[in-house]
């Protein structure tokens, strides 16, 4: 019944990993060919891989694992996903509903566990429910602010029969979240936009939950009225990193450019963003002068952190329609001179160059090693997934997105050990496009196991560790928050990666001068199988630029970049 | 507005200066909220307070329509108007949640709040608990040569002055409801 359920609701692939509790459902999958089991090697890594799946796709993640121990070991994976917005569904195993509460083997309260850590969840006691239950929890998943949910399944209910009811029976009818926004808001945010003399689109993963659609929409509105646009870690890809009007990522480690508008904007337009804390900073000094919209499908994200004057609750792509026939319909037009002495004044800021850092021939710099990634794979089908820490925000920084969905990273729990699993669900998605994680070595030795499910599918993911002997932003943020007080932030005793990536049955490539580099990541992009790279990168670089956590925008600590020049010309903006 | 000038360990900022953003003025709310009656809502609803740092001052539920599965939380809590927004929005994100009501902004309603009292005393505090009683149209529900249980109803405020009163005279265990409201009003 239950992979009747997932057959019907269009599911092809599901991760998982088996246990007492599951075998009767772990039966039925072997019984059938139209959906394929994925065996990892971790119940973390199943969910992470399964949102990696989902993120790159638009379609839900789907995570089959056991009762007790399985449900635990996914709860992290859980989290991340409701902390990012990512539609998943999972299945868990659960003792016989007559032992239930008796503390029987494997007996965890699953429901219990992962009331706070899922969009919804269900223990589902009669067989009947079952399939009902299901088509519900996809429903719930990919509905409204998507998100994960988690129906536990106690081994009694897989065993009875039960009447099937098909998806089109099951009754959804009382969730149904908004999608269209007051058009009354819609037609004052337009003519606001007529108004602005100093705007900025901030948009976030809500355009990219939304669909391409939302990001086709995006650009057009872009388009049409000239304003320059910046975006959050999850909204990168949404608007085109080549685009004419992208100012760069924003935020604690966003550009300086980005910030500096965000911070002396007069028109503030948030599109599927959520005013997260690395994006603010100091509350009261956030975007301290300007008029702010925002466009988000969960009522609860709006006036949470930072008050808004237009609320427009409705989905990214049904609104930004709705705005373009309101701004198309009107003859509206734009204050070109105001916007034309505003771009001045954003290419004064770019010219700080704020990620700039001083190259060296003697060793690899992180941010040098982005940049020859994104030189020798920008014009592939590619798809990058990251962990975290400083090489995250680096290739944020330096590799450009153009297309939505191609961006996959752990943003709001800051996952460590996300990338590798989420890298072998992209691949799955997409088995013939490039897909790299962007590691740090601390992070990736978190769910390292998984190489073994790359290896067993043949799935080609490269995993590009810049390895620094160190946890990076650990370090970084002791260095200059800390006293340079490096407690407990080295990585010790790390093994041979070119030895351990034999041990697993896939290639191992260690690069070490920054004169062999080229040759290295060609050697790695050439390899038709999963790769290691030992990228060893200078140890104590730092991230810049910073906004240290309950820092004003304006309060920004650079690298190497001057800002002199530029600052001299901000006072006009800046109050 | 300046780029500081990077002197290490001796950055003025630190992760140890966030301030609590929310350190004004609080309000009293009630708010109703009909959900399905379901294993685990109440459990959610808690787990919303406790989880995001919510206060309950008072909590009551109960089937209230038992063929449409429907059960009514009445909650009194206390926060910012911001906060008391949030509460709201987050309580209407819980998906067997069906509606939930501000009583104390949605124009007039009606609270009420019930009350057992166990008052122990003999003579004269007797006679002046019993006295007490009548004034708050308290009910005595239960007596023995030494001891009342009273029953009273009304606005939570009436019961804590009828407690404090109690007090004096011998009060030695009190269990209240917890508030239940409507609105005023035919709708
Ligand atoms: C080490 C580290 C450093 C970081 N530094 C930065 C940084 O410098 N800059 C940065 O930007 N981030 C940074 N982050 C990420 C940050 O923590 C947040 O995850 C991120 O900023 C949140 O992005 P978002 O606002 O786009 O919201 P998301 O978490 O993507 O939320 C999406 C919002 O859109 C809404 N939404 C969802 N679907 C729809 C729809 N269909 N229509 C309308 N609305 C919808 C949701 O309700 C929600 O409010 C960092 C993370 C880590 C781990
Ligand atoms: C599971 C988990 N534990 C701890 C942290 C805190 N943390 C954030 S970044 C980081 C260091 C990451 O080091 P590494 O993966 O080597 O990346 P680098 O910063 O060096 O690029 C740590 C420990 C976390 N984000 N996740």
């Amino acid at each position: 019944m239950v992979v009747q359920a997932l057959k019907d609701q269009g599911v092809d692939t599901v991760f998982g990993y088996p246990g007492g509790a599951v075998l009767p459902i772990y039966d039925e999958i072997f019984l059938q060919n139209d959906i394929r089991h994925i065996l990892v090697r971790h119940e973390q890594g199943a969910v992470h891989a399964a949102e990696g799946y989902a993120r790159s796709t638009g379609k839900p993640g789907v995570v089959l694992v056991t009762s007790g121990p399985g449900a635990t070991n996914a709860v992290t994976g859980i989290t991340d996903a409701l902390l990012d917005s990512i539609p998943l569904v999972v299945l868990t195993g659960q003792v016989p509903t007559f032992m239930i509460g008796t503390d029987a083997f494997q007996e965890a309260d699953t429901v219990g566990i992962t009331r706070a850590c899922t969009k919804h969840n269900w223990l589902v006691k009669d067989t009947d429910k079952l399939a009902e239950t299901l088509h519900q929890a996809f429903h719930v998943a990919t509905s409204g602010r998507p998100g994960p949910v988690l129906i536990d399944i106690p081994k009694d209910v897989q065993f009875a029969n039960g009447t099937y009811t098909p998806p089109a029976k099951a009754n959804t009818a009382h969730y149904a979240p908004k999608v269209k926004g007051d058009l009354e808001a819609i037609k004052q945010l337009a003519s606001l936009i007529e108004a602005a003399e100093r705007p900025v689109f901030y948009t976030g993963g809500g355009v990219i939950n939304s669909g391409p659609a939302a990001s086709q929409l995006l650009r057009e509105l872009v388009d049409a009225t000239g304003f320059p646009i910046t975006s959050t870690l999850m909204g990168l890809g949404a608007y085109p990193a080549n685009g004419d009007n992208w100012i760069g990522m924003l935020g604690m480690h966003g550009l300086y450019e980005a910030n500096l508008a965000m911070h002396g904007c007069d028109l503030l337009i948030n599109v599927g963003a959520r005013f997260d804390d690395r994006i603010t900073g100091k509350l009261d000094k956030f975007s301290p002068n300007s008029t702010k919209a925002h466009i988000d499908i969960d009522p609860s994200s709006i006036n949470k952190v930072i008050h808004v004057d237009v609320p427009i609750i409705g989905d990214v792509g049904h609104v930004l329609e709705d705005l373009l026939k309101v701004w198309k319909a009107g003859g509206r037009k734009t204050n070109k001179p105001a916007l034309q002495k505003w771009w001045a004044q954003i290419e004064e800021w770019k010219k700080a160059d704020c990620l700039r850092y001083t190259n060296s021939e003697k060793t690899i710099k992180p941010q040098y090693a982005l940049q020859r990634l994104e030189a020798l794979t920008k014009d592939r089908d590619r798809y990058i997934t990251t962990e975290v820490g400083q090489h995250q925000m680096w290739a944020a920084q330096f590799l450009g997105f153009n297309d939505p969905n191609r961006w996959m990273t752990s943003g709001g729990l800051g996952t460590m050990g996300y990338g590798l699993p989420a890298s072998l669900g992209v691949q799955i998605a997409h088995p013939d496009a490039l897909v790299i994680n962007v590691a740090g070595e601390a992070s990736w030795l978190m769910n390292m196991q998984e190489m073994g499910t790359a290896v067993q599918y043949r799935l080609p993911v490269k995993q590009f560790i810049l390895n620094n002997e160190r946890l990076g932003m650990v370090r970084q943020w002791q260095e200059l928050l800390h006293g340079e007080r490096y407690s407990h932030s080295w990585s010790e005793s790390l093994p041979d990666f070119v030895k351990l990536a034999e041990a697993f049955g896939c290639k191992g490539i260690m690069v070490s001068d920054p004169a062999d580099l080229d040759d290295a990541i060609m050697e790695m992009l050439n390899y038709d199988g999963p790769v290691i790279f030992d990228c060893l990168v200078e140890k104590h670089e730092n991230c810049f630029p910073m906004i240290p956590s309950g820092a004003p925008h304006n309060e920004m600590l650079m690298g190497e970049a001057s800002t002199k020049d530029a600052i001299g010309s901000t006072g006009a903006v800046l109050v | 507005m300046n780029a500081l000038k990077l002197k290490k360990g001796v950055s003025r900022h630190s992760a140890y200066n966030l301030r609590d953003p929310n350190a004004e003025a609080t309000e009293v709310h009630t708010l109703a909220v009909l959900v399905d009656n379901e294993a685990g809502v109440l459990a959610r609803v808690i787990g919303l307070f406790s989880g995001r740092g919510y206060n309950i001052e008072s909590l009551t539920v109960a089937e209230v329509d038992h063929l449409g599965h429907r059960s009514r939380i009445t909650i009194v809590t206390t926060g910012t108007p911001a906060v008391i927004e949030q509460i709201k929005a987050q309580l209407g994100r819980i998906v067997p949640v069906h509606e939930v009501h501000d009583l104390t902004v949605e124009g007039a309603s009606v609270e009420r709040e019930l009350a057992l009292l166990k008052v122990a005393g003999t003579g004269e505090k007797r006679v002046e608990a019993m006295r007490l009683a009548d004034i708050f149209r308290a009910n005595v529900v239960d007596t023995t040569l030494e001891s009342f249980i009273f029953e009273i109803t009304g606005t939570g405020e009436k019961i804590d002055a009828f407690a404090e009163l109690m007090r004096p005279l011998g009060l030695v265990e009190i269990a209240r409801t917890g508030v239940a409201a409507l609105s005023r009003g035919a709708a």
